[in-house]
């Protein structure tokens, strides 16, 4: 690692919000000794608690490690983990790796789009559901897969995946 | 903890293991979870306990036992019984099973080619040891090959002996490792690091993942040895965020190895000093790309740089970098433990050793495999995979993800390694190996994997970017039944250019899933073109023009 960088003396980069959750960004920031190097692991942070980047966020970690806005912004952009909108409340997330792909992904997704008029990246005006596409889940032996908020299913048919999102629907209606 | 306070912890191991009568071992690896194992693991807990065998029956979370497409799965030992397809309501039969005969129904036969055709090395622990019990790993030799290297050996005498046991690169280039440590070894720099490469991206490979949940010590001494022999103190694991449970057993196993001091300040007493950190990625497939990924390590967007100077040289911060795949420094403890000339026996003639594939798609048994270099395909898909479900017919191998190509039925005999992959136009690849039949439309394969390049394409280099964007439009048209005879030439001259002038590995093998299927499949490409057809009836075309053949 580079030579680490004054940090002792350094202004305190005050949050945007008095939302206790900073406090965790500003832990992993501690951690990595405010070194511009921590940047990824950072926004890993903020984009787990809470559950996207706005630029608020994004301003704070540039001034906290000091790395330029602009570079925040390239980071957050450039990987596809990172999102600058809030997700919908619920998650369906399709794999489209190869095995998925062979085994039938491309019919899920496209039952899932019909029925919900949403793409991948895309939530429901309702914002009750995000859609998104993943590169692959390393679960080809359970080839075709999809997670439902968190949850993994593995050998899954259009039916069924139209089957859990409307179970979704039911238990909220209630 | 010193050497001999080792050997005694793992005496002691052993001791507590051997005082049981027999032990259950459920699968945890990602798989066997999704199917729902760890509810099964729950269950024979409590059936094991309603029948007060707690003192005589230990159930344990083990490591992938390879057959996932039948998870979740358990291995009774030492009757050496493997239970597929279990449900939590199986415990109590399960429990029965040990004092008297086995539950047939859910008994996998143990002579099947599936378990009797592999050689494990790298996974020779997968399913009998806890990957998250470090005393486990230490049990079954763990952490010996370390001692050896510190304590017997000088580092030069490690690189020799990885050297002579002939092993390559598994992360897919194929790269010997005993040429690539003795570089950084010699390169001059105020630090050095090691770079454990576990950003494993391809569409259809799990490996790296299922090593690292299963086995994760092992990788951790592959990387502690290679730090040794090339003079580093910090050490780096890149995971993908998509593996959160890899990630987690990363986490306690680095932990449980600092505490025992196997990591850390002078190790096991010695003058050594290597400490590992955990850098997880954030989804872009270009940073499993060296030079991409020591960026990203150091907090930048992910983009490759030209090579020379190479990450031996000019590494990570500008210091000297050894970077190895996972399965690379798997195999390093049984190479330091056993010597290089007892790896160099198994294998072909320049590729030696083992390798763990993935094998998926239409294929009966799909799971992880681990096999000898130098296997057929044909021992592959019918032997171990079992063939093709359905009374279908086979179509192709795929293997190396979106930089390998497609194997065709008349290379079935094609004994696997490095060379001969590349000579038919594919490559070995990070072990990915799906299978397709004859529903699978290849110029619709070759269209997702371009289509994939062209997503995950960083944007730095104008070939790539803006290569395989054309390279995407122009199978878009002959998947939809709008292309012309002059579109097939011009996508092998575009396909030419892409890979010569690509910056990185990226670019320059998008176009392998192109030309391969080309090569090999180049009717499936004339008749969408000239007859406007799917001959496997995946395109859309098949549905505008109802024209029979």
């Amino acid at each position: 690692m580079p030579a680490a960088a004054a940090t002792l003396e350094r202004p305190r980069v005050t949050p945007p919000s008095d939302d206790k959750r900073w406090r965790i960004v500003e832990a992993t920031m501690r951690r990595h000794g405010y070194q511009p190097h921590a940047l990824i692991e950072t926004l890993h942070t903020v984009q787990e608690t809470f559950g996207y980047i706005d630029e608020d966020a994004m301003r704070f970690v540039a001034q906290a490690l000091r790395v330029p806005l602009s570079q925040v912004y390239g980071v957050v952009t450039f990987y596809h983990f990172f999102t600058l909108k809030p997700q919908g409340e619920h998650i369906c997330v399709v794999c489209l790796g190869t095995a998925c792909y062979i085994k039938g992904a491309p019919q899920i997704l496209e039952a899932i789009e019909r029925t919900y008029g949403i793409k991948p990246g895309e939530t429901t005006k309702d914002g009750k559901l995000s859609l998104l596409a993943a590169r692959c889940l390393g679960a080809c032996g359970l080839a075709p897969v999809a997670v439902f908020d968190g949850q993994v299913v593995g050998k899954l048919t259009p039916e069924d995946a139209l089957k859990q999102i409307r179970r979704w629907e039911e238990d909220d209606g209630r | 903890m010193t050497v001999d306070e080792l050997q005694q912890l793992a005496l002691k191991e052993q001791e507590a293991k051997q005082r049981y009568r027999c032990r259950i071992n459920v699968c945890v690896a990602t798989s066997c979870i999704m199917c729902g194992s760890e509810r099964v693991k729950e269950a024979i807990e409590e059936a094991v306990k309603a029948r007060g065998l707690e003192k005589e029956v230990l159930v344990q979370g083990v490591g992938c036992l390879g057959l996932c497409s039948a998870g979740p799965m358990i291995y009774v030992e030492p009757d050496g019984i493997i239970y597929h397809k279990v449900t939590p309501e199986d415990a109590p039969a399960i429990v029965q099973g040990l004092v008297s005969t086995p539950v047939e129904r859910l008994i996998c036969p143990p002579d099947l080619p599936f378990f009797k055709r592999q050689v494990k090395i790298v996974m020779e622990n997968s399913g009998t040891i806890d990957p998250e019990r470090i005393e486990d790993y230490i049990a079954v030799g763990g952490y010996q090959a370390l001692i050896k290297a510190l304590t017997e050996m000088s580092p030069s005498e490690v690189i020799e002996e990885v050297t002579k046991s002939g092993l390559r690169g598994r992360g897919g280039a194929g790269y010997p490792t005993g040429l690539k440590w003795s570089t950084v070894a010699k390169a001059n720099g105020a630090r050095k690091f090691v770079i454990c490469n576990a950003d494993e991206g391809d569409p259809g490979a799990y490996m790296d993942r299922t090593i690292l949940e299963s086995d994760p010590h092992r990788v951790l001494e592959g990387m502690a040895i290679a730090a040794y022999a090339v003079g580093a103190q910090q050490g780096f694991i890149y995971v993908r965020a998509e593996y959160p449970l890899a990630i987690k057993r990363l986490r306690t196993a680095i932990r449980q190895a600092e505490r025992l001091n196997l990591l850390g300040n002078n190790i096991l007493g010695t003058t050594f000093s290597f400490s590992v950190e955990l850098r997880i990625g954030a989804g872009a497939f270009v940073c499993g790309e060296e030079t991409a990924l020591m960026a990203s390590i150091e907090g930048k967007r992910g983009t490759p740089r030209p090579r020379p100077p190479y990450p031996a040289e000019y590494g990570l911060w500008g210091y000297p970098t050894l970077i190895n795949n996972v399965e690379t420094f798997a195999n390093i403890p049984p190479i330091i433990r056993n010597g290089g000339e007892w790896f160099a026996k198994i294998g072909t003639e320049r590729s030696k050793g083992t390798k763990v594939f993935a094998l998926a798609g239409r294929v009966v048994n799909t799971g992880l495999i681990e096999v000898p270099m130098g296997i057929t395909l044909r021992e592959i898909v019918f032997d171990i995979g079992g063939g093709i479900p359905e009374g279908k017919r086979f179509k192709a191998v795929q293997t190396g993800g979106p930089s390998g190509g497609c194997i065709p039925e008349q290379f079935l005999d094609l004994p696997i390694d490095y060379e001969s992959l590349t000579k038919v136009g594919s490559i070995m690849g990070s072990g990915g190996m799906i299978v397709m039949d004859e529903t699978s439309c290849m110029v619709d394969v070759a269209k997702f994997f371009v289509e994939f390049c062209m997503s995950e394409s960083c944007g730095k280099c104008v070939p790539c970017r803006v290569g395989t964007a054309h390279l995407y439009e122009l199978l878009r048209r002959i998947t939809a039944g709008e292309g012309t005879m002059r579109d097939l030439e011009l996508l092998e001259e575009l396909c030419d250019l892409v890979k010569s002038a690509s910056l990185c590995g990226l670019g320059q093998t998008a176009p392998n899933p192109v030309l391969s299927t080309l090569r090999y499949f180049r009717h499936e490409y004339e008749a969408h073109i000239l007859d406007k057809t799917c001959p496997a009836g995946v395109c859309a075309i098949r549905r505008a023009e109802e024209v029979p053949a």
